[in-house]
This record gives structure tokens, sequence and C-alpha cells, in this order.
């Protein structure tokens, strides 16, 4: 499987798989408490089925075809089927309020729009009276629905029933539509997340996904017979590239689980052998396994306790074939059969084979507690706009601080300013709509700004992201500040859920602190400390103490760092509401939008630096159904102690 | 294996939701001892319909479901059901009729899991004997996995996949009551009795059982006769209302002709003395 040939684009690479693998699962879903299987070749007739349905109800060529839902195999489907009819999917993130949804619909001008379920036909029908274009409306569950204006629905069991119907009359056109892709032709259009601005369309054409299924298949030999769980929202380009590009290149089956609730139990129940997770996931498994120890016997957490020891010491260099002793052999051996085993089957990592993290920094401790199980979990950059892969970390190379080495056919070069630049046969064809925005993030050469600033470490050849280029600055007296640097520092303590540091142009640096409450309420518990809200418990003066300690350990790992020892945080206080999404104050991929946060805080962020030490605040919320209320809050404001860094010192000097 | 291939409801869309008369009270009395719990109430609940019961504490209201149910036998009175006068019957045999309740201080096995709590609303319907059950051979095996089949289309419709196996003593309130709605669905009632559904909730649980009790009448076309306390709750949700004081009726009909009867403003609001 070297060369593409002349599998161009992924409905032929569907067809190719309905032969080559017809009797091997394809799609996998729980439903009614039962994995329902789909093999390549009942896969390949479904989707057939829906794109013919696709044509009689009129879908032309080069229409939008905008679909919203939770991952599942039907969805999945519908973005081949439209692909086959000559249109272009558009995924959309299945959590936005009908107000964001209505920009992408007008954006790309979706003829089609294909619903999970009735929340989202609910959305499309509340943004139908501003946007005039959607001529049908698809919808997979049928639940709730009976009532509807079907003048322009359609279930989507019916449609493949009419499309097998009308089979006669669209099988000749959608076989000439089908031969007419070639590489050049648009594959998908995802829309960034956005941390400043409005969402931007990234097309990407056949030659950008199938170039970089078949490169990032071949590092980590991905194989027929793998498996993945495809729960991240469908929206992002990982789960297009995971579960559509790369599943299709190598045939491997995807699972999609029953609801989002039940994701942990359906990730035992299918063990798969290439998953990817961002941090937080995983910082929540191991959160969780951490208080459940809290909770065990004496001998059972002597054990836990004796073997992870063990793990930490030589699980790494067991995992990257290094060297190790007899006795310690022995001793992983034992702790294998009685702590990481269970546990990593408790977990669902019992077949993982690659495991990938991506999209925030990972804390060294959560990375190499999975490491040290046996489980082979990498870390990887990337973005939209480069098909996802930039860098990777190959096998037996793997580090918590370095993202890696260039991905097969990427090439990577740093700037002047350090910021990091890639071009690669995944790089985007262009924003749609949108060719200011093009130029300049794509130059002639087809060299991509990442926005990010980094570093390639001289000895091993690995690249170190830094910060947003944007985001590093300076401080008032000049020294470097890079907020996410610090940030991720402090997120990798269990009770910090989010942190926004503060400092660009200011004397000193500050922070706002989100606790997380899964962590913080459970130790609350341990210590006997009441508290009724998030809001009270943020407040309480036991959790200040212990937030304070963690910033003072950042504090003293940042001043170690002679080039940012000026982001030591000053003074800081805990939000008393969670950062949300809903709320503009992150994006749905979860990352801080420092602009937004700033305009709305402002008043606190005025008295971080004013002396004060408590101040008065009233924010506005918006609940998941798009009402809006506030919540007010007594905000205290505590002094975390610094250290002298090293520069400091020789200043003084 | 479809996915997209969910069971077709029964009822059809374009037939008129509310039919003709499913049960019928006829001056019903039911007495304590001394006490008049009821007197002579008349009402009827008509096929496909959401009726409700109110009333102030102590009004009779769960006195009167218990009638309905055939657990109390009212000393005088008939109660007619599908056009036949009802005869005295055991509570399994009112089961069978098709007539299922919850309760209102929740009455579910608290060791079982929710799954095997939501099977014992099966029974009265599985066919096979006892020991081919526990054997768990030949017919009682598929009988097993057809009813399993049925449980898990209410599961879904329910959307607790996420506490299948979890023990009912281990659930939130909100979610215990959901199961009970959950074992009485799995008995494929034509009545649907709800004993105060909603009470002890919050507004975000309220909001998912009003949710969950129109769509069961709405997808299955279930006739569902409850009492509630939350009067928001009660004239959103029912067709008709019953309002009961005192063991007596005092109002009968839409929520809006309710709403402006005197004598349930009285019973409500009390009145003035001058």
């Amino acid at each position: 499987m070297a060369e593409t040939g002349d599998l161009v684009s992924i409905p032929a690479l569907l067809a190719r798989n309905a032969s080559q693998f017809a009797n091997q699962p394809a799609y996998r879903e729980k439903e009614f408490g039962i994995w329902q299987v789909w093999t390549w070749a009942e896969a390949a007739d479904e989707i057939r089925a829906i794109a013919l349905g696709f044509m009689a109800l009129g879908l032309k060529r080069g229409d939008f075809v905008a679909v919203v839902g939770r991952n599942r195999p039907a969805l999945y489907w519908s973005m081949v089927a439209a692909q086959m009819c000559g249109a272009v999917p558009v995924p959309l993130y299945q959590d936005a309020a009908a107000d964001e949804m209505a920009y992408v619909l007008d954006h790309c001008g979706a003829t089609f729009v294909v619903c999970g379920d009735q929340e989202q036909v609910d959305k499309v029908i509340e943004v139908q009276d501003r946007i005039h274009h959607i001529e049908q409306v698809v919808y997979v569950d049928k639940r709730g629905m009976r009532k509807y204006d079907h003048s322009r629905m359609n279930w989507l069991a019916d449609v493949v029933a009419e499309g097998r119907a009308a089979h006669w009359r669209f099988d000749e056109e959608l076989n000439h539509r089908i031969a007419e892709l070639d590489y050049d032709s648009t594959c998908v259009m995802l829309y960034t997340s956005g941390t400043t601005g409005k969402p931007k369309g990234v097309v990407l054409s056949n030659r950008n996904i199938i170039e970089t299924s078949k490169n990032s298949a071949e590092f980590d030999r991905l194989r027929p017979g793998d498996e993945i769980l495809a729960y991240l929202p469908m929206a992002w380009v990982g789960d297009f590239i995971f579960s559509v590009g790369q599943a299709m290149w190598t045939g491997f089956c995807v699972n999609c689980p029953e609801s989002a609730t039940t994701m942990m139990n359906d990730l035992r129940e299918i063990g798969p052998t290439y998953f990817f997770a961002p941090p937080r996931v995983f910082e929540g498994q191991l959160t969780n396994v951490m208080i459940r120890m809290e909770d065990a016997g004496r001998i059972k957490k002597a054990i836990f306790h004796h073997y992870m020891k063990v793990a930490r010491r030589v699980g790494p260099d067991i995992l990257d074939g290094k060297s190790v002793g007899m006795a310690d052999r022995l001793a992983y051996f034992i702790g294998d059969k009685l702590v990481y085993g269970p546990l990593k089957n408790t977990l669902g990592f019992s077949r993982v084979r690659v495991g990938y993290t991506a999209g925030e920094a990972i804390g060294p401790e959560i990375f190499d507690f999975y490491r040290s199980l046996g489980i082979n979990l990498k870390q990887l950059y990337g973005q939209t706009e480069a098909s996802v892969f930039i860098t990777q970390q190959p096998d037996g190379q793997v580090r918590s601080d370095t993202v890696g080495v260039p991905s097969p056919g990427v090439e990577v070069r740093i700037a002047e300013n350090g910021e990091v630049f890639y071009r690669s046969p995944g790089t985007f064809v262009s924003y749609y709509k949108n060719p200011e925005s093009t130029a300049s993030t794509k130059d002639a050469e087809g060299w991509v700004a990442t926005g990010d600033a980094g570093f390639f470490e001289e000895a091993t050849g690995h690249l170190r992201i830094i910060d947003r280029a944007k985001d590093v600055g300076k401080m008032a007296d000049g020294r470097l500040f890079a907020p996410k640097y610090v940030e991720n520092k402090l997120k990798f303590f269990p009770s910090i859920l989010e942190a926004v540091v503060f400092g660009n142009g200011r004397p000193m640096c500050t922070a706002f602190v989100n606790i997380d409450l899964n962590a913080v309420g459970n130790w609350a518990e341990r210590n006997n400390i009441a508290y009724s809200s998030y809001q009270e418990l943020a407040a309480n003066p036991a959790v200040y103490d212990m937030i304070r300690g963690h910033v003072e350990e950042v504090n003293a790992s940042v001043a170690a760092d002679p080039m940012l020892s000026g982001c030591q945080i000053h003074r800081f206080l805990i939000l008393h509401k969670e950062l949300d999404a809903d709320d503009g104050e992150m994006t749905r991929t979860r990352k801080v939008r420092r602009k937004i946060i700033e305009e709305k805080y402002h008043d606190l962020i005025a008295a971080l630096y004013d002396g004060r030490t408590s101040i008065y605040t009233e924010t506005e919320v918006t609940y998941e159904d798009g009402r809006k209320g506030a919540i007010r809050a007594t905000l205290r404001i505590e002094e975390a102690t610094t250290q002298p860094g090293p520069a400091q010192r020789m200043a003084a000097e | 294996m479809n996915a997209m291939d969910i069971e077709a409801a029964p009822a059809a869309a374009d037939a008129p939701r509310i039919g003709g008369v499913l049960m019928e009270m006829r001056n019903i009395t039911l007495r304590f001892g001394g006490v008049k719990a009821i007197t002579d109430i008349s009402f009827d609940i008509r096929e496909g319909e959401i009726r409700a019961i109110i009333g102030p504490n102590g009004a009779g209201k769960s006195s009167m479901l218990n009638v309905i149910s055939g657990f109390y036998v009212p000393q005088e009175g008939e109660v007619w059901f599908k056009g036949k006068r009802r005869p005295q019957m055991k509570p399994y045999e009112v089961a069978q009729q098709g007539i299922a309740r919850t309760f209102q201080n929740i009455a579910l096995f608290e060791g079982m899991s929710v799954l095997d709590n939501i099977m014992t609303g099966r029974l009265t319907l599985m066919k096979t004997g006892l020991w081919s059950q526990a054997l768990w051979w030949g017919r009682a095996q598929a009988e097993e996995v057809e009813h399993r089949a049925k449980v898990e289309k209410i599961i879904d419709f329910l959307e607790i996949q996420h506490i299948r196996k979890t023990p009912v003593g281990r659930l939130p309130y909100g979610l215990k009551k959901r199961v009970e709605l959950a074992r009485a669905l799995a008995t494929e009632p034509k009545l649907l009795l709800l004993d105060e559904p909603m009470a002890g909730m919050n507004v975000e649980e309220k909001e998912d059982m009003c949710r969950f009790i129109l769509d069961t009448n709405d997808e299955f076309g279930t006739t569902i006769c409850l009492i509630e306390h939350d009067m928001g709750v009660v004239m959103d949700l029912s067709d008709r209302v019953v309002v009961m004081d005192y063991g007596k009726k005092i109002g009968d009909g839409t929520p809006d002709e309710v709403r402006s009867n005197q004598a349930v403003i009285e019973a409500y609001l009390g009145v003035q003395h001058d």
C-alpha cells in the first residue's frame, strides 16, 4: 500500500475496501446495549444508498452538506455519500449554540443539513428564518420528530429507502460524479474553532487528506484489524483524519459509543488498539484512579503504591526497549500481573498499541504515569490547516516536553522571531471565501505560519513549543512573557482546571485560576470542608491556601528558567465560575480566548494590579439553551511569594 | 442491522390523538372506617390523553389513584374499563389488563441493577414457567432475549444507557424516578398512572421528566393519569384536570377552565371571610 495509484478520493478508497476487506468489520455502534457491526461491504452499500437518496432530493455538485451530531456511523456515511455526489461535507460542532451554527451555515451556504437528532434539528429550524438557502434537513434519530413539518425534511432511513428505490434513475449519474473526483477536488471543509475572531472554513483536498493519512498510517504501522473509538467532535480535523482518512486508507474499524455518558464504559468494551485523546481525558482518568485508590483498603493501597514506584522507575525504559536489569524486569512483571494489567483493563487501554495526545501540553507526571504502565502514549503537534500532522514522536523517542520530529513528508522551519513554519502535502488549499487570510497564512511557496513559537532541540532534533507566537510578549521591564508556559505548569495540578496568566506590558504577572470541581470537591469531602456550590467552594479559604501552595511551587519552577523567570505569579484569584465555551470564554476545543476574557473581566484584572484584596463582580452567563443569567460574587485576591530568579539576581549585582 | 431502524411508533400521525373513553369512575365513595376519603366522585379518562388529578394535601388524590389501579376497592360506585364494569381484582391482574403505575415514594429493588429492575416490569408478559426460566433453556432463553430487546428500547428512550448496570441504590433521586417510569413502561401499559412524578425534583429534572411524559404519550400513545402538586407542570402537561378537595370533586375540565373555576381558586387560595 505504498502508492495511492488511482485511489484519489474517499469514495475510491471505500470501493477498494468493500472489495478487499468485504467481510471485515468497518463500523460498530453500540445501540440498545449491543454492538451492531457493519462490514466494509455493508457500509459501502449503505453509503451508496444514502448518496442515491441525496441525489433524489436534488443534491448538486459543489453544494455544501453540513453534518451535525454525535459520532455515529450514519453521519460518517452521510459525509462520504455527500462526496460521492460531488458535494462538500462540512461537519459542525454539535454543542454549538444556534447562533454559532448560523454563522457557519451562512458562511458556507449549506443546502443540506444532516442532523443527529431532534436537538440539532431544532437549532437548524431556529436559524432558518435568517438563512434561506437550506433546502433539505435530514435527521438520523426519529424520536420526537413526528409532528415537524416534513415538506423539506426527511428521516435518513426514508432517504436510504428512496435512494434504493431510485437506483435505476441515478446509478449512472452517481457513477459519473464519483469518477469525476480527483486528487484536487475538495474532500472536506472544516471550521477552525478560532481563538480569535470568527471561525474560518479550511478547505482540504483529497490530496491533503489521503497523503496525510497514508504517511501517518505508515509512520505508526496502522493496519486492518486495528480498532479506534470515535468519540471526539466530528467537526475537529483529528476525528476526520482518524475516523475517515486513516480508517479508509488502512481499512480499520471505527467504533462509535452509545452516548457521550457511556464513553468510558464503551472504551473498556472495545479496547482500542489506536487511541487519541486530549490531555484532559488522560488527566480525568488519572484523577479518577487516584480518587478511587484513596478509598481503597490499606493493603491494596500499599501494593498499588509500591508497584507504581517500580513502574515509574523502569516502565518507560522497558517500553522504549532500553536495557533494564533482571531484578527490575521481574518486579515489573509481577507488577503487571497485580496492578498495571488490571488497571489498564479498567481504563480500556489493555490493547493500545499507539496512543496519541495533542492539542494542549500534557503534565509530565500524567504522561509518565501512562507510559510507565506500558501504554505507548506519544505526542503530536498539528493543526487543521496541516490536516493534523506537523510533528510527532517516533516509537522509542518519547518525552513529555517535546512534540517530536517532523512527520513524514512535512518540512518545518523556524523563523527569525521563533515562529514555526511548515510545508507538507497536507497543507490546506485555502480558507473558504477569505483570500486575505489565506494569503497571510500561506505564502507563495506553500509555507504556513503556525502562530506558535518554538525551537528544535539540537541534540535530538525534536521540536519544542513554548507558546502562541502572538501571546508571547514583553513585560514592562522588557523580560519575556509566555503565559501558556506558566498556565500549563499550573494546570498540571489536578485541582486546577484552567488558569489564565496576565502580564504583557505590566510590571508583574498575575493569574485567574479555575478549580477542578471533581478533584477539589473530593479533597474537600476528605477534609470535612462543607460547601454547597462551585462558587462557595472556590471562595473557601482552605482552597485558597491549597491553590497558593500550587502557585508558589510553579513560581519556584519558573524561577529556575533564566529566560522566563519574570513570569512568576505575584497575585492571583480563584474565579467564581468555570470558564465556558457557551460564554465565549473558550473555544469549543477548550482553548482559552484571552482577548474575550480580558474584556469581560477587566474589573478583576484591574483589581489584581491595584493592590485591592477583594472585589465585587457581576458576570453574565449563558446557559446551554442560550438563555442568559448573571452571577454575583465577591472574590478575594491573594499574594503568592516569588523566588528571585537567576536573571534578576544578575541584574541586581 | 440498521442503525436508523427504530421501532415504528404505533400511534398514526394523522389520527386524532385523543379517542373514546378508556376508563370511567362512576360515583365512587371510599371509606376507611369512619373516615370518608372519597365522596361520590365521577369522571372519565379518554384514550390517549394526559389527565391530571390535583388538589391540596389530604384531598384524596392518592386514594383515587389507588382505586383506579385496583389496589383499593370502593364501598360504593363502579369502575368501568374499556367499556366493561371491572370486578375486584388482584394487583397482577390489573397489571395484565394494561395498567401500570409509579409510586410517590419510589418502590424499586435497591440492590438490583437498573436493567434488572426494568426487566421485572416484563414479568407479567413472560409466558415460560419458573423452571424453564431458572434453567434458562430453550424457549425461556429466546423469550428473555426478546424481552431484553424491548427493555433496551425503553432504556434508549429514557436516556439511561449510562446507568444500565448500576445498582439502583447508588442512583440520585431524579434518576430513580426515571427508572421507575422505565419499569412502568416495560409493562407496555394502556394506562399509565404517575403518583407525583415531579415531587422533590429540581427544575432541570422536572423539565426532563415533563419531556419524557410528553414523549411517552406522543410516541407510544399511552394514556396517562397523573397526580401532581406543581401547578405549572400540571397546566402545561395535561389535557384535562380533575380538582379534588376534602374527598370531593370541585372542578373538572381543561387547564384554562379549571384555572378560572371559583371553587378551585377558593380551595387553593382560601376564602375571604368578611
